[in-house]
């Protein structure tokens, strides 16, 4: 069990109540990972998500001839998983501890609950997985930009 | 005008000659091509006598006077640039590990016929040119070695506007001597204004009267009149300020429409300086220069960088030439870059007139309210 | 004004066409190191006389006769008094690639310093926080050189430095030295995934989201492609910083250097002048504006 304290630092989290922030801090526990330990599977049902406290995940996909192909790397203050919220529910790529990694691990399907239970629950927590998801879809853009290419490949 | 002195037809004539005599390479106007272009006058003979221009927006003509007044026309296309700003001179050349400087020959030169508004363009391109942590060492020793003789505008020309950009018509400092023409039935004359020491010693080799009260008068009075004559004039707000308000202004996508960006205007005007060098060897590549030539803002590579160019659109090529022009030059170089000799006007083959396009400016920006409360801009 | 002739004469017979200000100072090229594919560090020594010292985010003009001259900033140690200059090159046009093919032994020309510098010893006392993008890692080295060559002087010293690819990263084994010193914090990242990298992968503003920051202690220096440097403002002005700590290294063309030529205009600077570095809050209108 965690406590609020350590939830409130959370962007995902950070435009709920104190209270809804209690009911949450239910569905949260610290978790370790050994180096190397396989968080989940692509393609697999998608239950958890994870505040990282310390160390580096890296979410991978096998490529043919290319082998496992690192796409991302999360570290502490990131927030890994989210296709548990909305379908078709399964992971889209695997997830790896790199080192020795601490997080905090949301059950998911209570947080679910909570939310359908809860709409005014629900919906900033929504929000907040979304400024999540918009921070990382705009680092992944400047990625597809390849700024520090050279005009010569152009 | 204390100490006024008086110069007739003939006395011009002298003072070209005495000029000559001394060293000088004397420039000034004279008729060629169906314009007045500056060109190295041999005597006084080659002024332009009698001729006029009739000026508009994309309109040059010569048009014959009903006198002989032989600075009775306004600005042609060349500016005085050329002669302190060539537009190509070589820069150094390399040979081995060595770098030699450009060594031209040393030469004096005499500017004759000089308006305020260009006079007030030579000292603005003094400051960018000779006032800068790393001035321009020929442009500076080229200016140094001037002898100007300015002329007083007495009839404004079709695209003039000295009067409201505050440099014109009458001659501010920077001339040895000022010459204001007066020809009537009776009489051809120049009411001279001294001031310099080499003004006051050329002078003083020529025939010449003292001017009376009433010539002092009337030559200034004839200037002042000009002031009133203009044709048209800048907006009278803060053109600085209303630029850097403009940068999304519909208006950009207007002109663009219009503006052919062929780079006249940056050609003609008296204060566009922008340069480019060019790297050149023989054939053996023992032998290396590098030489420099004027280079124009509305060119496409003119701001390439990484690959491309930072400006492509023609409508921001536009907004750079006339925000440069109008209000950067404030935060570059302490003052407006614009003087009022409307050869932008004249020589736009569209007729774009910059006064007409800062007033739509200022209209544009009256119609969006952007005014007081305007897109912050810190310089 | 003109000048009394007798002067004139004088001043007029001992002349050069072009002035101190455009004419390149012989350097002779005694190191060089590929940094990557395309980077080439080269170190710089005068043949005669030396230029004037320069300050970290100064730079030169360098010269390969009969190709051309481009503007380059040093990225070596801002220290060296002996009048040596180091400044990394990528090849990326005609002169470029003519000034990363010399060899110890040549001669090029150098003008300058020129620009504003990255101003470190007014960040004395306080947090840096150095953002680098690609060769942009360049620029940067002379503040990391400056800082811990007086370690002391400064709090914390943190380095986000992206890039396309690891081989891409430039000054590999210095950045392995400083990512084993205590008192410097080093974050690496890569934009593309790459086989034997263990390191982080993703945009240089996803580790820059995640430092805590003291943003009223902190000076960041920010340098890369426009963009990079762009979103890496935001990323710093989200977590508290003034726009007036933030400094960035500006670029466009240059045929000077010198502030006569006016090619390198951005708006109100002249970037040769008023920049290369400048603090956003300058800046960030001018950058925000397209085609400008």
């Amino acid at each position: 069990m965690s406590s609020p304290d350590e939830l409130a630092g959370s962007a995902l989290f950070d435009r709920l109540t104190a209270a809804q922030l209690a009911a949450v801090t239910e569905a949260v526990r610290e978790v370790t990972f050994a180096p190397g330990t396989r968080l989940f599977d692509e393609g697999q049902i998608a239950a958890g998500c994870w505040l990282i406290r310390d160390g580096q995940v890296a979410l991978e996909t096998a490529i043919p001839g290319r082998g496992l192909v690192v796409v991302q790397t999360l570290g502490p203050g990131d927030v890994l998983g989210w296709s548990w919220l909305v379908p078709p529910h399964r992971w889209h790529f695997s997830a790896t501890a790199t080192g020795a990694v601490r997080a905090l691990q949301l059950e998911t399907s209570q947080l679910l609950a909570l939310a359908d239970a809860d709409p005014a629950l629900g919906y900033p927590l929504a929000l907040g997985l979304f400024e999540v998801l918009l921070a990382r879809l705009q680092s992944t853009r400047s990625r597809l930009l390849d700024l520090y290419g050279s005009p010569r490949e152009r | 005008m204390t100490g006024a002195a008086v110069l007739s037809r003939a006395g011009l004539d002298e003072l070209i000659a005495a000029l000559i005599a001394e060293g000088y390479r004397v420039i000034g106007p004279t008729v060629r091509d169906d314009a007045i272009v500056l060109a190295e006058l041999g005597s006084g003979a080659q002024l332009p006598s009698g001729w006029g221009v009739d000026s508009a927006p994309g309109r040059y003509r010569l048009r014959r006077r009903a006198d002989e007044a032989v600075f009775g026309h306004s600005a042609g296309s060349q500016s005085w640039k050329e002669f302190l700003h060539p537009s190509q001179q070589l820069l150094w050349s390399a040979d081995g590990d060595g770098f030699s400087p450009a060594r031209d020959e040393p030469v004096r030169i005499a500017f004759l016929g000089v308006r305020a508004c260009d006079l007030a363009a030579i000292a603005k391109l003094g400051v960018v040119l000779g006032g800068g942590a790393h001035p321009d060492a020929a442009f500076a020793r080229r200016r140094a070695g001037l002898f100007v003789v300015a002329a007083g505008c007495t009839e404004p020309g079709g695209v003039c506007f000295c009067a409201s950009m505050g440099t014109g018509p009458r001659p501010g400092p920077g001339y040895d001597l000022a010459l204001t023409e007066r020809t009537d039935a009776q009489d051809h004359r120049f009411v001279v204004d001294v001031s310099s020491p080499a003004g006051e010693r050329v002078l003083s080799g020529l025939t010449r009267r003292s001017a009376n009260g009433a010539e002092i008068d009337d030559a200034r009075g004839a200037v002042e009149d000009a002031a009133a004559q203009m044709g048209r004039e800048m907006p009278a707000i803060d053109l600085r300020q209303l630029l850097a308000d403009s940068r999304e202004s519909p208006l950009w996508a207007n002109v663009a429409d219009r503006c052919l960006a062929c780079g006249n205007c940056t050609m003609v005007c008296p204060t566009c300086f922008c340069t480019t060098t060019q790297d050149s060897t023989d054939l053996t590549g023992e032998h290396a220069e590098r030489s420099q030539h004027w280079a124009s803002c509305f060119d496409v590579d003119f701001s390439y960088l990484h690959g491309g160019s930072v400006r492509v659109s023609g409508a921001s090529r536009y907004r750079q030439w006339i925000t440069h022009k109008l209000s950067t030059w404030h935060d570059q170089f302490g003052s407006s870059g614009c003087v009022g000799c409307g050869r932008c006007i004249a020589w736009c083959p569209v007729g774009i007139d910059i006064t007409a396009e800062a007033r739509r400016l200022a209209e544009l920006r009256e119609a969006s309210g952007a005014g007081e409360e305007g897109p912050d801009e810190q310089s | 004004m003109s000048a009394d002739i007798q002067s004139t004469a004088a001043a007029a017979v001992e002349h050069d066409g072009g002035g101190e200000t455009m004419l390149p100072v012989p350097h002779r090229v005694t190191g060089r190191r590929e940094e990557s594919h395309d980077c080439v560090t080269l170190r710089l020594e005068p043949c005669g006389r030396a230029l004037p010292p320069f300050a970290p985010g100064q730079f030169a003009m360098l010269a390969r006769p009969g190709v051309g001259e481009i503007a380059i900033s040093i990225s070596g140690d801002p220290s060296a008094r002996d009048g040596s200059l180091t400044n990394t090159i990528r090849d990326v046009g005609a002169v470029s690639r003519a000034l990363c093919r010399t060899r110890p032994g040549h001669v090029i020309g150098v003008r300058g310093p020129y620009g504003t510098s990255w101003g470190l010893d007014t960040a004395v006392g306080r947090d840096l926080v150095i953002v680098a993008g690609g060769v942009g890692l360049a620029p940067v080295r002379p503040i990391l050189l400056g800082a811990l060559a007086a370690r002391d002087a400064y709090r914390r010293i943190v380095l986000v430095a992206g890039a396309r690819s690891p081989a891409e990263l430039l000054f590999r084994d210095q950045l392995a030295d400083w990512a084993a010193r205590p008192d410097v914090a080093v974050e690496l990242t890569i934009d593309q995934p790459a086989a034997g990298w263990d390191g982080a992968v993703g945009f240089v503003t996803e580790p820059l989201a995640q430092l805590r920051l003291a943003p009223a202690q902190t000076v960041a220096f920010v340098c890369g492609p426009e963009p990079m440097m762009r979103f890496s403002a935001s990323v710093l002005l989200s977590k508290g910083m003034a726009p007036g700590d933030i400094r960035v290294s500006l670029e466009r063309n240059m045929k000077c250097g010198a502030g006569l030529c006016g090619h390198c205009q951005l708006g109100p600077l002249l970037l040769c002048r008023d920049g290369p570095v400048v603090d956003y809050a300058r800046a960030q209108a001018l950058l925000d504006v397209r085609e400008l």
